[in-house]
């Protein structure tokens, strides 16, 4: 996209150069480029939050918004434009710049995770070669938002959630980590468009590491795990509202509240969009059949997030929420030896098979 | 020219931060500052090329280190006023103790200058290259030329968290509620409950 930047640009009188130097226009074909991910994300989750609680209210036999707009379709907006509307509060015993840096920090850091996804096989914003590293180092940095939330409002509930939250999100993180080294083992990179590309017909004709029968249980295991790590029902146990009040955002009111609530759903689309892409194939159609790369590779990576979307709402529509530590053993007795399990078994396999030639 | 203000930016950040530290008064408040000189130390080095540290720099130390001081901080109570009462007398230790490093940190660039360590050479050209990326890199030379050390620092570790475990853990003679979730879900009703019909005016055998 760089080099459309450094394009002459039309006008009546004839084409005008920019004389934009290389660097000027890689920065601002990055910015466009940013704009493009986070507008379009935005719209994505205000439409997203909707849809979540539309399956929601259809599972519990009930019919969900329906007031504003067809379908009430805009009731997002309509709930934006009410928390936009309402007056910050801002406890007097909090830290306060903390306290408002919080919200900041966790909305942030959910857009700076999209950076490397592929969105097809040209659209990546940032084709990094540590691309699953650099998803990892983001997402074990969402702990900071809920944890500092916790400690700065200076109020009981909203610290013992910080507490949970930070206990969970390490937890899982581990077992997180092992499921993405086995996937990286079979990849052989950790660039996340090769790691598509590495799953175009992985088994016969389908594409995807799913369908591989000792990458299978990974993925049951990361879904579970992204529920955790996203902290969504069965996990949500640092929002806990029979327990914690609102956990750690007991204390905050209006924009404050609403960049918890998008930085929460905008994490858990980014979660879908692992899942999709590291063990369905992301942009790649679900067989590798000639027909079916006529749709464009956006539609079938919207279309397998969109999927995940729908498992993640159906699981807090019909799950129980978890006990502490059966959380805990959960993550550290369950997940831990079984990822370790299979990275030992997955690398044993690739040796056995001569999979690294080289 | 991005790249150098890039540079001066992480640069004036990560010793800014590191000064704060030192300067705040308040424990969490010099964790977080921490927690900033560690992410800006990890942009510096994704400007010199080192990708891989940079995100190890995030995951372990941001990511998984830093949370558990800040953890341990917040739990805390800590007594300030103490905290600064101290501080007189333990100032010679603290001025020995930068001395130390400070002479450390010169024997280190003194040895890299005239080339004793092997980080590449003293002009500034990086180490012969083995393979493509810096993965790839730092792989080939940790499993081949440090194998050795590498596998002890592990071994290591290893021996510091089983003492660690060692350290906590306590025989227990009190008796414990200890939940068994095989054996709750193995439970069957018949195990459980048993069905009687006594006679009336006759009571059951327990």
């Amino acid at each position: 996209m760089t080099e459309l930047f450094q394009l002459p640009l039309w006008t009546p009188f004839g084409p005008w150069d920019w004389g934009l130097s290389f660097e000027w226009a890689w920065f601002l074909s990055t910015f466009a480029g940013i704009l493009l991910i986070a507008l379009p994300l935005m719209l994505g989750v205000a439409m997203i939050i909707y849809a979540d609680r539309k399956i929601w209210a259809a599972m519990a036999l009930r019919r969900g918004p329906n007031v504003v707009g067809p379908f009430g379709l805009l009731q997002s907006f309509a709930d934006g434009l009410k928390v936009f509307l309402q007056e910050t509060i801002i406890p007097s015993a909090s830290n306060k710049v903390l306290f408002l840096i919080a919200p900041i920090i966790a909305f942030t850091i959910t857009l700076m995770a999209w950076a490397v996804i592929p969105f097809s096989a040209e659209a990546i914003l940032a084709d990094i070669n540590v691309g699953l590293l650099y998803i990892l180092a983001i997402s074990s940095l969402g702990v900071y938002g809920t944890v500092i939330a916790g400690w700065a409002s200076n109020s009981k509930y909203p610290f013992f959630s910080a507490m949970r939250a930070s206990a969970q999100m390490i937890s899982y993180e581990v077992s997180i980590g092992f499921i993405l080294v086995c996937v990286v083992l079979w990849a052989d990179s950790f660039n996340l468009k090769e790691i598509v590309e590495e799953q175009r017909a992985h088994v016969w004709l389908l594409n995807g590491f799913v369908f591989n029968p000792l990458l299978f249980p990974l993925w049951v295991m990361f879904l579970i795990s992204s529920l955790a790590e996203t902290q969504r029902a069965p996990f949500d146990l640092a929002e806990a509202e029979s327990e914690l009040v609102a956990g750690y955002q007991t204390e905050y009111s209006s924009m404050a509240f609403a960049l918890y609530w998008l930085g929460e759903y905008g994490n858990v689309l980014l979660m879908c969009a692992l899942n999709a892409v590291l063990f369905f194939g992301g942009y790649l159609p679900p067989i590798d059949w000639a027909p079916l790369y006529v749709v464009p590779g956006l539609v079938w990576l919207l279309l397998k997030i969109l999927f995940f979307f729908f498992v993640f709402s159906w699981v807090k529509a019909t799950v129980p929420r978890y006990r502490y530590d059966q959380l805990m053993r959960l993550g550290w007795k369950v997940f831990l030896p079984l990822s370790l399990f299979f990275v030992f078994a997955v690398s044993g396999y690739l040796m056995a098979t001569g999979h690294y030639t080289s | 020219m991005i790249h150098i203000l890039a540079f001066y930016l992480f640069a004036v950040l990560v010793i800014a931060s590191g000064a704060l530290v030192v300067l705040s008064r308040n424990p969490v408040h010099s964790v977080l500052w921490l927690i900033m000189a560690f992410f800006n130390a990890a942009g510096l080095m994704v400007l010199v090329g080192a990708e891989f540290i940079a995100m190890l720099l995030v995951i372990v130390y941001v990511g998984a280190v830093a949370v558990l001081f800040l953890f341990v901080v917040m739990m805390l109570n800590i007594d300030f006023a103490e905290l600064r009462a101290g501080f007189v007398k333990n100032a010679p230790l603290g001025a020995l103790v930068a001395l130390i490093l400070l002479a450390e940190m010169v024997l280190g660039i003194g040895a890299y200058r005239v080339g004793i360590i092997e980080l590449g050479t003293p002009d500034g050209t990086a180490a012969p290259l083995l393979g493509e990326g810096n993965i790839e890199n730092i792989g080939a030379l940790l499993y081949s030329r440090y194998l050795f050390l590498f596998e002890m620092s592990g071994i290591i570790l290893l021996v510091a968290m089983i003492g660690a475990i060692v350290l906590t853990l306590r025989p227990s003679r009190a008796v414990r509620a200890h939940q068994d979730i095989t054996r709750q879900n193995m439970r069957r009703p018949e195990d459980a409950t048993e069905l009687k019909r006594p006679e009336v005016g006759k009571g059951v055998d327990l």
